[in-house]
């Protein structure tokens, strides 16, 4: 095939990404700067015989995609910080259920209405904890309009394979940048799913290895007879409020993020191998960041970036070897440091943690960066 | 080579359509174009700005930093980015007043008038600019700026879009060596 470059918008990849996946249903509530994923949705879907529903609003949005999920599809939202902040409780649920969904939460500035129209990153932290409880999730931050096609494939892939509940996490930037991109033949893409059972004689929907096993999960509608509640459950799915049964469960549904945390993580590094001062980011925040230490390298610093594209679960192994080398780690966000929270616990006192804020609704000029990392060596 | 952009004026004067064109002209020709944006929450009116940078190489930074060329087609946006243009240079339209503030090169082009009267549509403002902008830049060629146009207006308004662009190349044209 001839190579094609064809200039397209970070949320544009995003919903190619999810329809290369299989999206097949997509219910939500317009926000900026999410909107375009609606809008193409909208559009794409019902050619291929999906469905698109535009809900009351995000707590219906994840709803829907919950209840679609059930019958086997593959289901994504997407909204931006006052709708996923509603979205959180039917996070939980999700979570609990081990339901997979894919959630494109492109960031804005908040907290509440914010700055609608500004990028921020100040979402890290909710797309951990926003739900209550122990619980586990996954949060992929894609750093350019490329990733938001491979991430979004990706949040499908292993909110499939595991069945937990994933976030692409972009902001104003990512999601509306647009860029000259080179997309993977749609039949070179081999798409997980999740694993099924073969017969409803004896289906029992939640049993699975307690050392972080992963059920398999019956489509509603062919069949198969099972309770899902969010309520603690046994392995046959009915309600149950014994202590041995919940603290099984949770600790499964830990175990089933923790044990297979090396299959989620990547990131991308430059310079890191020898680095003195090492700068830790993500979306896009760090390509003003990849910016000022490609000219402190310039200049002879022994700068090196590590660009996180996994930020849940966290790459504790990635930040550790990184302390063993670096005296000093640069962590530019677009909130107070959120990420820097992460980076301060993994690192301890092998290496000093210097976080960089911006809450103005701007992006970080690669100077802001630049000055920084010749301050801390 | 990195060239930096910033087309900036009111939210419907159809800016970001001229970035999206201009980034895609490039990529016509092999080049590297991202295109960011910012605007205000209204759906028209308010401060609207679109930013594109075409390079030979990757571009790990997406946004202009000091500006190759700054288009202002209202005195707010003249006024707010014409006073942080440096090397660049400062394209207005020729109905807003100068400020002595702004110390940078700066050309006025009758950009909305050519589009009213010449062209014979005021909407079409923004492609004249994506043709003074292309013209004066040379980031593209006037070629590639058209096929970028046809892929991006709406039908039925192909050869209206055609002559307001080339109505903007030769107004660049007009200006001579920048």
């Amino acid at each position: 095939m001839p190579k094609v470059v064809k200039l397209m918008q970070g949320s544009e990849a995003c919903t190619a990404g999810a329809l290369a996946a299989g999206l097949r249903f997509y219910a939500g509530y317009p926000i900026t700067p999410s909107t375009e994923v609606a809008e193409l949705c909208a559009e794409e879907l019902p050619k291929i015989g999906g469905k698109f529903i535009q809900m009351e609003d995000e707590i219906g949005s994840i709803a829907a995609c919950i209840g679609a999920s059930l019958t086997g599809k593959k289901v994504m939202t997407a909204t931006s910080g006052p709708g996923f902040s509603l979205m959180q409780e039917c996070l939980g649920y999700a979570s609990l259920c081990e339901i997979p969904l894919v959630i494109v939460n492109a960031q804005r500035m908040g907290p509440s209405t914010g700055m609608p129209t500004s990028p921020a990153q100040g979402d890290v932290m909710q797309a951990r904890w926003g739900t209550h409880g122990d619980h586990p999730i996954i949060a992929l931050a894609p750093g350019n309009v490329r990733e938001c096609f491979d991430l979004t494939l990706r949040a499908f892939d292993l909110s499939e394979k595991y069945r937990i509940p994933a976030i692409v996490l972009t902001d104003e930037v990512i999601s509306h940048m647009r860029e000259g991109v080179e997309l993977p033949d749609p039949a070179e893409v081999r798409p997980l799913r999740r694993a099924a059972p073969s017969s409803p004689a004896g289906y029992k929907p939640y049993a699975a290895d307690p050392d972080g096993g992963v059920p398999l999960m019956a489509p509603f509608g062919e069949g198969y007879r099972w309770h899902c509640t969010g309520l603690f459950h046994d392995e046959s799915g009915a309600p149950s409020g014994k202590a041995d049964v919940a603290d099984k469960l949770l600790r499964r549904l830990q175990l089933k993020m923790d044990k297979n945390a090396p299959d989620m993580w990547d990131n991308v590094q430059e310079g890191t191998e020898d680095c003195d001062i090492a700068v830790v980011s993500f979306g896009s925040s760090a390509m003003s960041a990849l910016s000022a230490v490609r000219r402190a390298r310039r200049e002879g610093v022994k700068a090196g970036m590590l660009r996180l594209k996994t930020i849940w679960p966290f790459p504790e192994p990635a930040i550790r070897e990184l302390a063993s080398r670096a005296k000093a780690i640069v962590v530019p966000e677009m909130n107070l440091g959120q990420l820097a929270l992460e980076v301060e616990r993994v690192a301890g006192c092998r290496s000093r943690v210097i976080r960089v804020g911006k809450v103005n609704g701007e992006l970080f000029r690669p100077d802001e960066i630049y000055d920084v990392i010749m301050g801390a060596k | 080579m990195r060239v930096e952009f910033r087309l900036s004026g009111s939210g419907g004067q159809g800016l970001l359509l001229a970035g999206i064109v201009l980034s895609e002209s490039a990529i016509l020709e092999g080049k590297k174009a991202v295109q960011t944006q910012s605007y205000g929450p209204e759906a028209r009116g308010g401060s609207s700005k679109a930013e594109v940078v075409i390079a030979d190489g990757d571009i790990d930074y997406p946004k202009a930093t000091d500006p190759d060329f700054l288009l202002a087609l209202t005195a707010d946006a003249y006024r707010t980015y014409g006073k942080d243009m440096g090397k660049g240079l400062v394209i207005i339209d020729s109905s807003i007043p100068l400020d002595p503030a702004v110390k940078a090169r700066t050309v006025a082009l009758p950009i909305l008038e050519t589009a009213a009267t010449a062209v014979g549509k005021k909407v079409v403002a923004n492609i004249v600019a994506l043709g003074v902008l292309g013209g004066l830049s040379g980031a593209a060629r006037p070629e590639s700026l058209e096929k970028a146009v046809l892929n991006r207006v709406p039908k039925g308004t192909e050869e209206l879009n055609l002559k307001a662009l080339r109505a903007g190349l030769e107004l660049a044209r007009s200006v001579g060596e920048p």
